[in-house]
């Protein structure tokens, strides 16, 4: 757990850096602290950078605490009785299962510096390439590699046109987004495709152990990105080139290949999603995943992933993820229309940018000052 | 330090009554003192001789004004005094500053301590806003227009002529056509977009800004380093004209000869003080100039040379590099465990020299060699591999990741030397870091601290520690004391010349001569893109490379 959190470059609560540290020997925690709240305050231990997100992490839980509790008083038969809260949370995480893994992906690439708007498109793709009566011919195996090579290229082709061909992220998988859902609605006629493979249509309706394999799924991917966020080279070059592609260029860090391989990455999340779409719905079609990117960056915005990149973590998009399902399972057991579900939501995001924001902003004036007593 | 109290008496001294002193013009105190005492001598006492060409009242006073930032004593107690109609000149060295002078002056900054007076006035202003509606304007060198607006929107951007809340456009721009005709530009089109004008234009379109909230005082940051030679003509019978109407001026700028032909006065700072204060532009001789800019207030300790240089292999070879616009035909070598120090002025090719060498920047023609190997050229990696590390210019832009730990930092360009099968080994990179801390006795002495919470001298050692570790052959420093206080300094140059002891050989580029002069074994000074000189360090002194770094017309240009 310190490890992981030790990734994340917190804005927040950052104690006006840079002050002079004496010269002579000083305790080391013994800097002037102006800000409120800085981490590691007093006693010279300066596991702040762990705190930090580890608090933001805590606020997220506290979040869904309280939606629990709301749900325990408006459906004291669901969330109170342990007969059902079992079932309740599985339901709620399978709803957060197809998201949650393309959000881990839209995580790297957020902390990687960009953003992909195309993975709803490559996730509707990805389904439609692969439930093909060709397709379908090879059996499930046939299928899943379809649907992740088909994601995979498609996200190597937005990295190549980010990286290569300069394109301002938000351009180019703008762009993925119209042309991926329009190649979808090609090859599917605009037609639903069936999914004749009871393999593939079992990933969604099994269980394992009264877990279902939709969860296993999503415990899977997330966890095999927390170790390569934290714990591996890709990861620490994701933080890297995100945090300061300058600085990661000027190590000898192949800052345009990396972006590349991010993408590359969120469409292997993609393909993933497909299948896992695919099997609960039992078909695809062009219009699936509508708006997933939209979700997934909302996601991965509450679990405290900077927009502007070089922080963010695994567990704060995972929570953003369960965060979002629960609110939508509490809407539809309390009978609430989906539009006002949308209100909730989008007042949560607006709060948690804000909530960042106010913390961004210290760290920027401290940037700027900075920058101006170097430059002279 | 002798000076310390100097500039106040001074200073006091020179106010109005002073400038009815007539025989104070010709040979002020001091003024002839000769260059010999060098750079660790005592400079010359502050002199502030009547400037008889200035006529007009006081519209600014500065007396004793103090900014600190982290770090940085970046003022020090600097007096400063503008007459209406008079073209005063800044003068210092980079890091003198200037820049910070400027800032206060237009409310980007607010002085710690000391008394702004404007009009009479103290005032201290809390924004730029505030400055601009005083009175005062600042021309900055890269100049702040709105590309996409019109010359008569950016003239009166943020406080345009409005009626019902509407831009009265026709009114905006018969204004702004009378603005520039008092500029001498009727010719500009008002409704034409700024994207559109050369750089000449768009520095007229800053001035008529200026104009339009009516300003009293306007501060010109080297404003003829974004003009061809033919258009700074016209910039300087602007600023005549400008004067002609009572209007100050504040000009910046680096370059001899325009100093003594628009200027009227001089102030000289240095080491965030006025060395010298209200000496007149034409008849000041420029040795003395230069030795108030250089003298001496705080000794650095540089490390000794070893006596006996043993004269390492080639390790660095340049041939013939060039990068169009940037700098042309550098030839250069360094050979191992020795320091070459490149001195040169911001915008003189050396920083981007030095990236070109790196390969973050890719040579328009020319090779880079090391060790008699070609390096792949506009490759960062190869120069990595080939043996290259750099520290960068600017830090915390270009080197550091301000949020991680200092030990990520260290190892950002070698953590993947101890990866196995892509995981990353976090207790041997802290080791290795510790290791790097111990050597460079970084404080505080906590690797997993956040890079962000450190002095600006121990973030350049995180940076310069991050090439201690795999196996730097060739270390490549552009400035690297910039916004580093006294102490750490010291403890950087022992560093550095530690490392070349290990046979390291340095490249390094710094704007503060002294530095290149005490540090380097070897100097190449370049200006305007071209090495101009080169010699060992022991046969050369501050004025002769200043001199060399800054115009080549400095010592002849004076009058006896």
């Amino acid at each position: 757990m310190t490890e992981r959190t030790e990734t994340a470059a917190p804005a927040a609560a950052a104690p006006p850096a840079d002050r002079p540290t004496p010269v002579s020997p000083a305790p080391a925690g013994a800097p002037a602290h102006k800000g409120a709240g800085a981490p590691g305050n007093g006693n010279g231990r300066w596991s702040g950078d762990a705190g930090e997100s580890f608090r933001r992490n805590l606020g997220l839980v506290g979040v869904l605490v309280v939606l629990i509790i709301i749900g325990i008083i408006t459906r004291p038969d669901l969330y109170g009785d342990m007969n059902w809260v079992g079932d309740n949370i599985m339901s709620i995480l399978t709803l957060a299962s197809v998201v949650g893994v393309v959000t881990v992906g839209m995580t790297f690439v957020i902390i990687g510096g960009g953003i992909d708007l195309s993975v709803g498109a490559i996730v509707a793709l990805a389904g439609v390439w692969s439930t093909t009566v060709a397709t379908q011919s090879y059996g499930a195996g046939g299928m899943i590699f379809t649907a992740i090579v088909v994601a995979v290229c498609v996200g190597l082709v937005n990295g190549f046109l980010i990286s290569y061909g300069r394109l301002v992220p938000f351009i180019a998988t703008l762009a993925m987004l119209v042309a991926a859902r329009g190649l979808a609605a090609e090859i599917s006629d605009k037609q639903t495709q069936v999914s004749n493979n009871a393999t593939i249509n079992g990933i969604a309706s099994n269980d394992i152990l009264g877990i279902p394999v939709l969860v296993y799924i999503l415990a899977g991917v997330v966890a095999a990105g927390w170790v390569l966020l934290n714990r591996t080279t890709f990861g620490r070059r994701t933080v890297a080139v995100g945090g300061n592609p300058e600085a990661a260029r000027l190590a000898g860090i192949n800052v345009r290949r990396h972006s590349m391989l991010l993408y590359a990455l969120s469409g292997l999340c993609c393909g993933i999603a497909a299948i896992m779409l695919t099997a609960q719905a039992n078909s695809a079609q062009a219009a699936m995943a509508n708006l997933y990117e939209l979700d997934a960056i909302a996601a991965a915005i509450i679990g405290g992933t900077l927009l502007s990149g070089g922080r963010g973590t695994i567990v704060g998009s995972l929570l953003g993820v369960i965060i979002f399902a629960t609110i939508t399972n509490l809407f539809a057991i309390n009978g609430l229309s989906t539009e006002a579900q949308n209100m909730v939501k989008g007042g949560i995001i607006v709060a948690a940018v804000l909530v960042q924001q106010f913390r961004f902003k210290s760290l920027t004036q401290l940037l700027a000052r900075n920058k101006l007593s170097s430059t002279n | 330090m002798t000076d310390d109290k100097r500039p106040d008496e001074q200073v006091q001294a020179a106010g109005p009554t002073a400038v009815d002193n007539p025989d104070a013009v010709d040979a002020p105190d001091g003024v002839d003192s000769p260059n010999g005492t060098g750079p660790a001598g005592d400079p010359p006492p502050l002199v502030t001789p009547p400037a008889d060409t200035v006529p007009g009242e006081v519209v600014l006073r500065l007396t004793d004004v103090v900014k600190t930032f982290p770090g940085v004593r970046a003022l020090d107690g600097v007096q400063l005094e503008v007459r209406a109609g008079e073209v005063h000149c800044l003068l210092g060295q980079n890091g003198a500053g200037k820049s910070t002078l400027i800032k206060i002056l237009s409310g980007a900054h607010q002085p710690d301590s000391g008394q702004v007076e404007w009009l009479g006035e103290a005032v201290s202003f809390g924004n730029p806003q505030a400055a601009m509606k005083a009175g005062i304007a600042t021309i900055y060198q890269e100049l702040d227009l709105v590309e996409d607006l019109s010359v008569g929107e950016n003239a009166f951007l943020g406080h345009e002529p409005k009626q019902f809340g509407f831009v009265r456009r026709g009114y905006m721009a018969r204004r702004t056509r009378e603005i520039l005709a008092r500029l001498g530009h009727p010719e500009i089109p008002p409704r034409r977009m700024v994207r559109t004008l050369p750089s000449a234009g768009k520095q007229i379109v800053s001035m008529a800004r200026a104009l339009s909230h009516e300003a009293r005082l306007i501060i010109m940051d080297e404003p003829s380093a974004v003009l061809a030679h033919d258009e700074v003509g016209n910039l300087f019978r602007i600023i005549r004209e400008l004067t002609a109407q009572g209007i100050a001026v504040i000009y910046i700028s680096h370059r001899m000869e325009e100093i003594r032909e628009i200027g009227d006065r001089v102030t000289v700072l240095k080491d965030g003080r006025t060395t010298a204060a209200n000496l007149p532009a034409r008849t000041t001789p420029t040795r003395d100039l230069v030795s108030r800019m250089t003298g001496r207030t705080i000794e650095y300790v540089f490390p000794d040379r070893p006596a006996d240089a043993p004269a390492g292999d080639e390790l660095l070879q340049v041939r013939q590099l060039a990068r169009e616009g940037e700098f042309a035909d550098v030839s250069l070598s360094v050979h191992a465990g020795e320091i070459v120090g490149i001195a040169g002025l911001v915008g003189s090719g050396r920083s981007e020299l030095l990236e070109t060498i790196f390969g973050a920047r890719r040579a328009s023609s020319g090779t880079v060699s090391m060790a008699g190997r070609q390096v792949r050229p506009g490759s960062v990696g190869a120069a990595v591999r080939a043996g290259m590390g750099m520290a960068p210019e600017e830090r915390k832009s270009q080197a550091l990741l301000l949020g991680e730990p200092v030990y990520r930092n260290v190892t950002l360009a070698t953590f993947t030397r101890w990866a196995r099968l892509g995981f990353t080994d976090a207790g041997r990179e802290r080791a290795e870091a510790n290791e790097v801390a111990d050597r460079l006795e970084l404080r505080p002495r906590d690797v997993r601290r956040p890079v962000r919470t450190l002095s600006g001298g121990n973030q350049q050692k995180v940076v310069v520690g991050r090439w201690l570790l795999g196996d730097t052959k060739l270390l490549l420093l552009d400035e690297p004391t910039r916004g580093v206080d006294v102490g750490a300094r010291a403890e950087l140059y022992q560093v550095i010349r530690a490392l070349a002891a290990r046979g390291v050989g340095v490249l390094l580029v710094s704007s503060e001569v002294p530095e290149v002069l005490g540090l380097a074994d070897r100097v190449l000074v370049m200006r305007e893109g071209r090495v101009v000189h080169e010699a060992p360090a022991g046969e050369l002194d501050e004025d002769t490379v200043l001199d060399l770094v800054m115009a080549g017309s400095l010592m002849e240009g004076a009058p006896a």
